[in-house]
């Protein structure tokens, strides 16, 4: 469901090379490497280093400032609660609290299904129907408590085949 | 005869439903054996009608909403086809919807209105004359045209733009660069991804026009990674300008060189900020540079650069068609033109308002915005995004204007107005104020980055009863020495929104 590939280091290094030719490359890099496989392996910051002729603290230092790059599998869904104060003025605080409790988790932590990633976000630019939760590239608006659970209950549920 | 009919297809729109209505009217449509051609057309930014479903008469679009995919078969009963205007979701004539009648959209003028990866649409809204009419120019009448318009920087600064693109013309470079910042990371706003996603080609013509003005043939656009639905249009839209001979290396025939690439944030409200964002594009961390040098004059990888805001850019087609003075009739005192207001939170009508400066933020919230979502009291408003100042009633009269806000101690920034209802706890948005500090910090200076700390802690032991007066007097103290002592804007504005609830709403602080 989740659509990542598992990385080797042939793969990262494919990523590095269809990019590196770029002037400040190493944003895209980083991106392309987490559309692909989910997330930024440790392993794949000597390999981005040796290719950008950057040391490995500088790559490493490029991951962790930036909120986006995580550097370990996420879940098959990573859901994200809008924090800001667009969203806090409908009632985001109250839906972080019961997202957590309904989900079990707190923020940057996936069930133990491994179904849902739940992250922190601020602004989604959906500030006119707030509260607003992302879902893969899906925003979603006017997110109430019930909402939420009608979406998170449709990515957990499967169809079974009926024969 | 087919029937026109529009469902919107931006970030508002879809989050509200719309590829659902859209594919329910499309086998409704079918199921009757109706005729219709569903176009997906950027929104107006009537956002409490979303998803708002339009149908073409012979009188002008007729507008219903806000739909749900089980109306749908409930509209076509009721004559969505013919034009009948019985239906409880219909709103009338689009035009004639008061929240849209009463604006003055140049920039939106034609959001909404036309398929946004259209460049005949575009075209046919006088889209690329502004850009005609420039390669008949030469780099300094662009300028000269720019800065006749009073044009200033619709990111939050407001540095008038004329005055940034000649510092850039006369930076004697081989290479030069154009850098458009959409990394809009302020709460309440959404203006930079309703271009981006309902009127691309108009950044993209903005851009150009930029890059004939300085000398620049390279453009990024660092766009914020929150905003997939704009990433995926506006990567289009480039590839199709590009096609049809609006970028590359002879736009139009002229022999002149313009190309344009998108690249993503990855979720720093940092690199909003100029030299941050500068950093960003070399591929570094997001550290904010000390200034001087201006970005003008070595910016991106160390060359003259000019860094505009999307509104900013957006506002120059009009102003090469149009003329600087047609822009610059609009507006009061210093600040010409019209700013995109962007009506969010707690609110019934939210959405987009361009109107000239000078309306009052009251007008905005009762008359726009309709009170409170909630229909409870409004009580705070914030203006200018996380870092901007909480104003209570006594100021909702002021001006839309940047010099009324600055002389309040308040900021327009890029327009946004977040609406709060009486539960608000004043104290607990301060926090936040400094907790949003604490994990956006680019951690360069010490005021933002330990200040912001403190500053939780404070207000902590603050709501906590500990030593209240003792302890409100250190918040006082620390925001003056993060107002005073921090590199940029990030630890030197935090303190707005929290002097702002200390000073118009004590009482918060001593629940």
């Amino acid at each position: 469901m989740s659509g990542f590939s598992e990385w080797t280091p042939q793969l990262i290094q494919d990523e590095i090379d269809a990019l590196k030719h770029k002037p400040g490359a190493l944003l895209p890099i980083l991106h392309a490497i987490q559309n692909r496989f989910g997330y930024i392996p440790s392993e794949a910051v000597a390999i981005i280093a040796e290719s950008l002729q950057q040391t490995r603290a500088e790559v490493h230092g490029v991951i962790s400032f930036y909120h986006h790059f995580r550097t370990s599998a996420p879940g098959s869904h990573t859901v994200q609660i809008c924090r800001a104060e667009a969203c806090q003025s409908m009632g985001a605080r109250s839906l972080e609290a019961h997202a957590k409790e309904k989900l079990g988790v707190d923020y940057h932590q996936t069930t133990s299904d491994r179904e849902i990633t739940l992250e922190a976000v601020y602004c989604l630019g959906n500030c006119s129907c707030a509260p607003s939760v992302r879902i893969g590239d899906r925003i979603h608006g006017r997110v109430t408590p019930e909402k939420f659970d009608k979406l998170v209950d449709t990515l957990t549920t499967r169809a079974l085949e009926v024969k | 005869m087919s029937t026109k009919i529009f469902v919107p297809c931006d970030t508002t729109a879809l989050a509200m439903g719309a590829d659902e209505v859209a594919a329910r009217i499309e086998a409704t449509a079918s199921a009757r054996g109706a005729e219709i051609e569903l176009v997906r057309n950027g929104s107006r930014g009537l956002f409490w009608l979303e998803p708002m479903v339009e149908v073409e008469t012979p009188a002008g679009r007729i507008a219903f909403g806000p739909v749900e995919e089980d109306d749908v078969e409930a509209l076509f009963d009721a004559g969505l086809l013919d034009g009948e205007t019985g239906h409880p979701l219909c709103q009338g004539l689009t035009e004639e919807i008061p929240f849209l009648k009463k604006q003055q959209r140049l920039t939106f003028a034609r959001a909404g209105i036309t398929d946004p990866l259209s460049i005949d649409d575009y075209r046919a809204h006088d889209g690329f004359k502004g850009l005609e009419n420039a390669l008949k120019l030469d780099a300094q009448a662009i300028v000269d045209e720019v800065k006749a318009s009073g044009l200033r920087g619709r990111g939050g600064a407001a540095f008038p733009t004329g005055i940034k693109w000649q510092t850039v013309l006369d930076a004697p470079a081989e290479q030069k660069y154009i850098v458009c910042n959409a990394d809009e990371g302020d709460s309440g706003t959404f203006a930079d991804r309703l271009v981006m996603e309902c009127d691309p080609y108009m950044l993209i013509e903005g851009m150009t026009i930029a890059g004939l003005a300085v000398g620049a043939t390279q453009g990024y656009i660092y766009l914020r990674s929150e905003y997939p639905v704009a990433h995926r249009i506006f990567d289009e839209a480039i590839a199709r300008a590009e096609a049809a001979g609006y970028l590359g290396d002879d736009i139009l025939g002229s022999g002149k060189r313009f190309d344009l690439e998108v690249r993503l944030g990855a979720g720093a409200y940092i690199c909003g900020e100029e030299t941050s964002l500068l950093e960003s594009l070399e591929g570094k961390r997001g550290l904010v540079r000390a200034k001087p040098p201006l970005p003008a004059i070595v910016g991106l990888f160390g060359k003259p650069t000019v860094v505009n805001n999307v509104l900013s850019l957006a506002a120059v087609p009009f102003i090469l068609d149009k003329g600087g003075q047609a822009y610059a009739d609009y507006g009061m005192g210093r600040s010409r033109g019209t700013l995109p207001m962007q009506l969010a939170g707690n609110v019934k009508r939210g959405g987009l308002i361009e109107l000239a400066f000078g309306a009052s933020l009251r007008e905005l919230m009762e008359d726009f915005g309709g009170g409170t979502f909630s229909d409870r009291p409004l009580r705070a408003v914030q203006v200018g995004g996380p870092l901007g100042a909480y104003l209570p009633e006594s100021q909702w009269d002021l001006p839309l204007d940047y010099e009324s806000f600055a002389a309040v101690g308040a900021v327009l920034g890029h327009g946004g107005v977040v609406m709060f209802d009486d539960t608000v706890d004043m104290a607990e948005q301060a926090r936040f104020s400094m907790e949003f500090c604490t994990v956006e910090s680019c951690g360069k200076c010490t005021p933002c980055r330990i200040g912001s700390t403190r500053g939780v802690e404070v207000i902590d032991r603050i709501r906590a009863g500990e030593n209240r007066e003792a302890n409100l007097e250190l918040l006082t103290d620390l925001c003056e020495t993060m107002l005073d002592g921090s590199l940029c804007a990030m630890g030197g504005m935090t303190p707005f929104p929290v002097q702002s609830a200390m000073k118009h709403f004590s009482d918060d602080f001593k629940r």
